[in-house]
């Protein structure tokens, strides 16, 4: 029965209130103004870096860097905070006849968007006004589209995170914290630890295989795919040469990256539609 | 003595007759400009080679647009080949096309296409063969085994020639523009795609290398042996399979060259191997796999060129001493400097280093604090080269960073002591 439910397509009623749902998070976040300070600090960065760093493909690397390292933090811990927050409300919500996936998807979204919008712009606009987004639209389109990807993938996370830890906050804030420091730091640390201690194996399989367990790191292979190309084909290995001089690396990688935000939404769904709240 | 004068007024009648006929028989045939001997798909000379046969040293032939199938033309004598529209020969794959074998020929504005392959003879569109102050300008080649082929000439012009092959093998691809035993040659603004070598020199005296495009070819954009005393300048060197080799010469100068997009295990976008005495100026290092790779080269002033997104901007091995690299900018290579000793005999200076991050408290410019241009990571990778995949990660810029403070594996003394703040413009 359950499964049919989850198959069935929403029907109109249910996308109006969807569409509701969303829009009140949307006027609820900009009324908070937080978001709109968050996409000012990378239209801030963006802007001082364009002024002061010179170059696109610097810019872009810099811009890269700074997002894999606090986009997955802020998403994880404003999708957990969001959860905290507004618990009386969701509760409220739930009371009324609305159907569980809906509401899922409307706070998911509602929250995960403005968040995505406020790094799309505002990264997006110095690049716009500095003339490299016309002169090198390739990879500014894709560092945008790889933060806006993170930011809801991260959001998700905090999502489950929240909904797991739903009465125990601190242990909930400090999973978000270690699972940060694990993805972002930690995990290629043991890759390089596992490299240096099997070294005398052939590694190339098992390493891009662990590189795609994180989502970090495959948003990091997207952009070495983009601008260490040179470099990745100087690596004398057969299957590297396949995966990154290929369109086999970056449609892995997408792909992947795909995965991780289907696999913590579908699983926050199901938490969400069997939690007692 | 009277008996005689008739005999003379005939013969001066005679002469007059002469010189008459003479004189209107070239008028006709010089009635255009001034071409000797029109070569025409309609006749009456309807081959290249029988015009060359007919002419005389000097004579310039006029070849009208059209297909002639030939091959082995022999120019021997001094003589100006025009093309007219492109005409096309066609040299049905066998031999060469064209063979000069005369000083002071000039050929211009042929189409050329099909010549002979052959694993034995080097079989050319173009074969000049000890002459002296050829040209050969505005050409276009095609689907040739070597394109313009120059053996033991003096001075001469190639200039405006478009090359071009789809040969992608390299053993059985030849070179574009391939120069053996020759003085003081010019190739000027030639175009040379899909060939093994786009341009090839090899014992070239002071020879002049400017304008050209070397793109897309097997092997090297620009292959360059035992050539002292040349200049090289204001070339391009595109996607080419290894890049560009310049190899055992000294007192060469590579100016405002840009090279770009060399990709692969052995690829450079320089290569320079046993290189003495030269100066690297003015160029441009981007997207190459290496941008310079220096292997026993010494006392090579590399000056002001740029380096952006190479894989590895500079290789310089321990062989190589007392080069200098100075006021260069290197700019966001995924490594600046590798290098596979531990002592330094080169030396870097008032370089402007993207990745610098120290500060310049006296604001002149100089950052206060010097930079250490290998990487741990470049250390690294040399012992498991797997680990490039963690290129970029955080955890990789903090060992970096670390090293960085306190160097213990990288090179002590391979430092910048004045990185400039500043990209160098």
């Amino acid at each position: 029965m359950e499964e049919d439910e989850n198959i069935k397509k929403l029907n109109p009623v249910e996308m109006k209130l969807l569409t509701h749902i969303i829009k009140n998070e949307w006027k609820t976040l900009i009324r908070g103004k937080w978001v709109i300070g968050y996409g000012l600090i990378f239209l801030i960065l963006t802007d001082t870096l364009l002024r002061f760093g010179g170059g696109g493909a610097e810019v872009l690397l810099s811009l890269s860097n700074v997002m894999l390292l606090f986009i997955p933090l802020v998403g994880m811990i404003y999708g957990i905070l969001y959860i905290y927050q507004s618990r009386e409300f969701v509760e409220l919500l739930l009371t009324q006849p609305i159907n569980r996936k809906t509401l899922f998807w409307g706070l998911f979204c509602g929250i995960s968007t403005p968040l995505m919008a406020a790094f799309v712009v505002g990264a997006m606009l110095p690049l716009g006004w500095h003339g490299i987004l016309a002169q090198d639209p390739g990879a500014s389109v894709m560092v945008l589209a790889l933060g806006g990807m993170l930011t809801l993938i991260f959001v998700a996370l905090g999502f489950v995170l929240g909904l797991a830890f739903y009465e125990d906050r601190i242990k909930g804030f400090g999973f978000t914290i270690v699972i940060w420091l694990f993805m972002a730091i930690l995990y290629d640390g043991l890759i390089l630890m596992a490299i240096f201690t099997f070294g005398d194996y052939p590694l190339e399989r098992f390493v891009i295989a662990a590189t795609m367990l994180n989502p970090i790191d495959l948003a990091r292979i997207m952009v070495l795919l983009e601008f260490d190309i040179s470099a990745l084909m100087g690596y004398t290995g057969a299957v590297f040469r396949q995966f990154f001089g290929t369109n086999s690396g970056i449609l892995t990688a997408s792909g992947m990256l795909v995965l991780w935000l289907a696999v913590p939404a579908w699983i926050g769904l199901r938490v969400f539609k069997k939690k007692d709240f | 003595m009277n008996n005689y004068k008739p005999i003379q007024l005939h013969l001066f009648g005679g002469l007059i007759l002469l010189l008459l006929a003479w004189t209107s028989v070239s008028e006709a045939s010089a009635s255009d400009t001034a071409a000797d001997i029109v070569v025409s798909p309609d006749g009456p000379v309807v081959s290249i080679q029988e015009a060359v046969n007919m002419a005389r040293p000097g004579d310039h032939i006029r070849v009208e647009a059209g297909v002639y199938v030939e091959s082995n033309i022999m120019i021997d004598k001094k003589l100006t080949l025009e093309g007219i529209g492109y005409p096309e020969i066609d040299g049905n794959l066998e031999g060469h096309i064209l063979i000069i074998a005369a000083d002071s020929v000039t050929v211009s504005g042929f189409f050329l296409k099909n010549s002979g392959r052959s694993h034995v003879r080097d079989y050319a569109g173009i074969y000049i063969d000890k002459a002296k102050d050829v040209v050969i300008e505005n050409n276009r080649l095609d689907n040739i085994f070597f394109g313009i082929y120059l053996s033991a000439t003096e001075r001469g012009v190639i200039r405006g020639n478009e090359i071009r092959s789809y040969e992608r093998r390299e053993s059985s691809s030849g070179n574009g523009i391939h120069l053996w035993n020759v003085k003081d040659p010019k190739i000027l603004d030639n175009k040379v795609e899909g060939q093994r070598d786009g341009i090839y020199l090899e014992f070239a005296k002071g020879a002049e290398i400017s304008g050209n495009r070397s793109n897309n070819n097997n092997r090297y954009g620009l292959h360059f042996m035992f050539s002292d005393d040349s200049v090289y300048r204001g070339n391009t060197f595109n996607k080419n399979g290894a890049g560009v080799a310049v190899m055992y010469s000294k007192n060469v100068d590579m100016i405002d060259n840009i090279f770009e997009n060399n990709w692969g295990t052995s690829s450079y976008g320089l290569l320079l191997k046993d290189i003495n005495d030269s100066r690297i100026t003015g160029n441009r290092f981007y997207r190459n796999t290496v941008g310079i790779d220096s292997e026993g080269s010494n006392r090579v002033i590399v000056h002001r060129n740029d380096f952006e997104l190479n894989g590895w901007a500079v290789n310089i091995k321990s062989s190589s001493r007392e080069n200098q690299f100075t006021e260069n900018n290197f700019i966001e290579n995924s490594f600046d400097v590798r290098t596979d000793s531990p002592r330094n005999p080169n030396h870097f200076e008032g370089n402007y280093w993207s990745h610098y991050e120290g500060y310049d408290l006296n604001r002149d410019g100089i950052g206060d604090v010097p930079y250490r241009p290998v990487r741990l990571f470049s250390i690294i990778i040399q012992r498991q080269p797997e680990s490039l995949i963690l290129l970029r990660s955080m955890f990789i810029t903090l060992l970096d960073t670390a090293e960085r403070i306190m160097p213990v594996l990288t090179p002590a003394t391979l430092i910048d002591e004045k990185p400039k703040m500043e990209r160098i413009r």
